[in-house]
């Protein structure tokens, strides 16, 4: 797997079979730490075709609703249903069980110009 | 992720530097840097529900307003019956303009050295304002902006409080009297805007650190938040002023009828007096009413309320997730016809269409104490 993390704070996971490539995404530790209390979130059904910097996901938290916009385009193939009942799961495991959906890339190119882990934290460091 | 982002110049208050301190998150409201949270909004709203939470609401407007004739004068400009209003009485009223819309809600207490008022920091400029220009020229206007104000709020509040101000417990639900903490003068009234019981405290800000210290030293009281303060009054169906109240409600719409009084509607001699009677009398086009919002997803303020066709009908004015009933409530103003409770209606919010249902307010019970009150 491969991490690559974006200016709004959202991670994205990778395998490695380029020809078949499906990323994990979620909001990272920063990120929910900033949003406090998360009490809903709704992630796109499977099937649906995000665009990268589009809207994707709303994450509600008890103040206010923020969009998480689509790092990288693709089709959703994997939606995380935990999230419906347990949506503080992205308070207490957002970088591991917290997730919220998988995608089928269909352009690989998109993860270039992507932080990796070592770049976000000193991004996050300077905030 | 999208962030709303403020610039504006913001004023620090005497407690910036403990908040800090103390590891709040600090955001702009009001013109100042606040506390939204300390330790998150949820935990910091269910321990004001249990034991007792300390509040820093320093950015609220304290007025002392005295003189020949200021009861008569205050009378003018809001509907309460304020020369009914004994020493250490506390009254809710609304300031109101000419066509009965709110300008403000406020408490106003008989003090030996005049009407104690206070009134909501974002408007309290604007409110001076308005009092200096319809009151007399010797009526004195004292903005107390040397007095920080704390609200200690919860079931265990009192308790913590009265170990610091011997006596305050013997004060019930809208009674204020002054005390002393560590030997330093305050003025402390039972209320507050959580719908728990609890006291209310002005304080010279140079004591503010130290007093708010010795507060949370007590075992039930830790600070809390501006981000539960709003969770819990929106629990307690008390409406926020600038969201819920506006110059284009009244309080007949907003269904604050109790701040009323009976002599004043019958008297008038206060602004909008004959539109609100008539309102009163026929029944607001739009009133504000409590909502249950189906599902987990909170509805916010600026929802719309639709009918069967889609078309607004109404709006909704605050909206947030209750963590003591773990949904998501909100407060809209709704056809008059439809403010039944247990009404369905329809909201839209961004084009997503929820299904919700009127509720009874508050939504969470009082538990002020109150004179004459059964046990």
């Amino acid at each position: 797997m491969t991490y690559y993390f974006t200016r709004d704070h959202e991670w994205i996971s990778v395998n490695a079979t380029i020809e078949d490539a499906v990323a994990t995404v979620g909001i990272t530790d920063y990120a929910q730490a900033q949003l406090g209390d998360i009490v809903f979130v709704e992630v796109p059904p499977v099937g649906t075709i995000v665009e990268k910097g589009k809207e994707a996901a709303v994450v509600e938290s008890v103040k206010a609703a923020s969009d998480v916009y689509a790092p990288v385009s693709g089709e959703v193939v994997e939606a995380n249903r935990a999230l419906e009942g347990e949506p503080a799961l992205v308070n207490t495991a957002p970088e591991t069980d917290g997730w919220f959906f998988r995608l089928r890339l269909t352009n690989i190119a998109e993860l270039h110009g992507l932080m990796d882990g070592e770049a976000y934290k000193t991004y996050v460091a300077g905030l | 992720m999208s962030e709303p982002v403020e610039d504006l110049p913001l004023e620090a208050l005497p407690l910036d530097g403990w908040h800090r301190a103390r590891g709040a998150r600090m955001v702009p409201f009001a013109g100042y840097h606040m506390p939204i949270q300390y330790e998150g909004i949820i935990a910091e709203h269910l321990w004001t529900r249990t034991h007792a939470g300390l509040f820093d609401v320093s950015h609220m407007g304290q007025l002392l307003i005295s003189g020949d004739g200021v009861d008569e004068g205050l009378e003018a400009l809001l509907p309460a019956d304020i020369k009914g209003l004994g020493e250490g009485r506390q009254r809710y009223s609304l300031l109101l303009n000419e066509e009965g819309g709110i300008l403000d809600d406020l408490m106003v207490t008989r003090r030996a050295d005049g009407l104690y008022v206070v009134v909501n920091g974002a408007v309290k400029h604007d409110d001076i304002g308005h009092l200096r220009e319809h009151l007399a020229d010797e009526i004195t206007i004292n903005h107390m902006e040397d007095q920080a104000l704390l609200a200690v709020q919860g079931p265990e509040a009192v308790a913590a409080v009265a170990r610091l101000a011997p006596g305050v417990e013997a004060l019930f639900f809208m009674q204020a009297g002054a005390f002393a903490i560590d030997g330093v003068p305050v003025w402390i009234s039972r209320s507050g805007y959580t719908g728990e019981d609890g006291v209310e405290i002005s304080l010279p800000a140079e004591a503010a650190e130290r007093i708010a210290t010795l507060l949370c030293e007590q075992p039930e009281v830790k600070p809390i938040g501006l981000g539960a303060r709003d969770s819990l009054r929106l629990e307690a169906g008390l409406p926020l002023y600038g969201h819920d109240l506006s110059p284009e409600t009244t309080p007949v719409s907003a269904d604050l009828g109790f701040a009323l009084s009976k002599r004043r509607r019958e008297e008038g001699g206060f602004p909008g007096h004959a539109r609100i009677i008539a309102e009163r009398a026929a029944g607001p086009a739009l009133k504000r009413v409590g909502l249950f919002v189906e599902g987990r997803q909170p509805v916010r303020e600026g929802g719309l309320v639709v009918n069967v066709e889609g078309e607004p009908v109404g709006h909704v004015t605050s909206g947030g997730f209750s963590p003591s009933l773990q949904a998501p409530i909100a407060m809209a103003y709704i056809p008059t016809a439809a403010a039944i409770v247990g009404q369905e209606v329809l909201l839209e919010q961004r084009g997503k269409r929820i299904v919700a249902t009127v509720a009874a307010m508050p939504f969470v019970t009082h538990r002020y104490h109150r004179q004459g009150a059964a046990k």
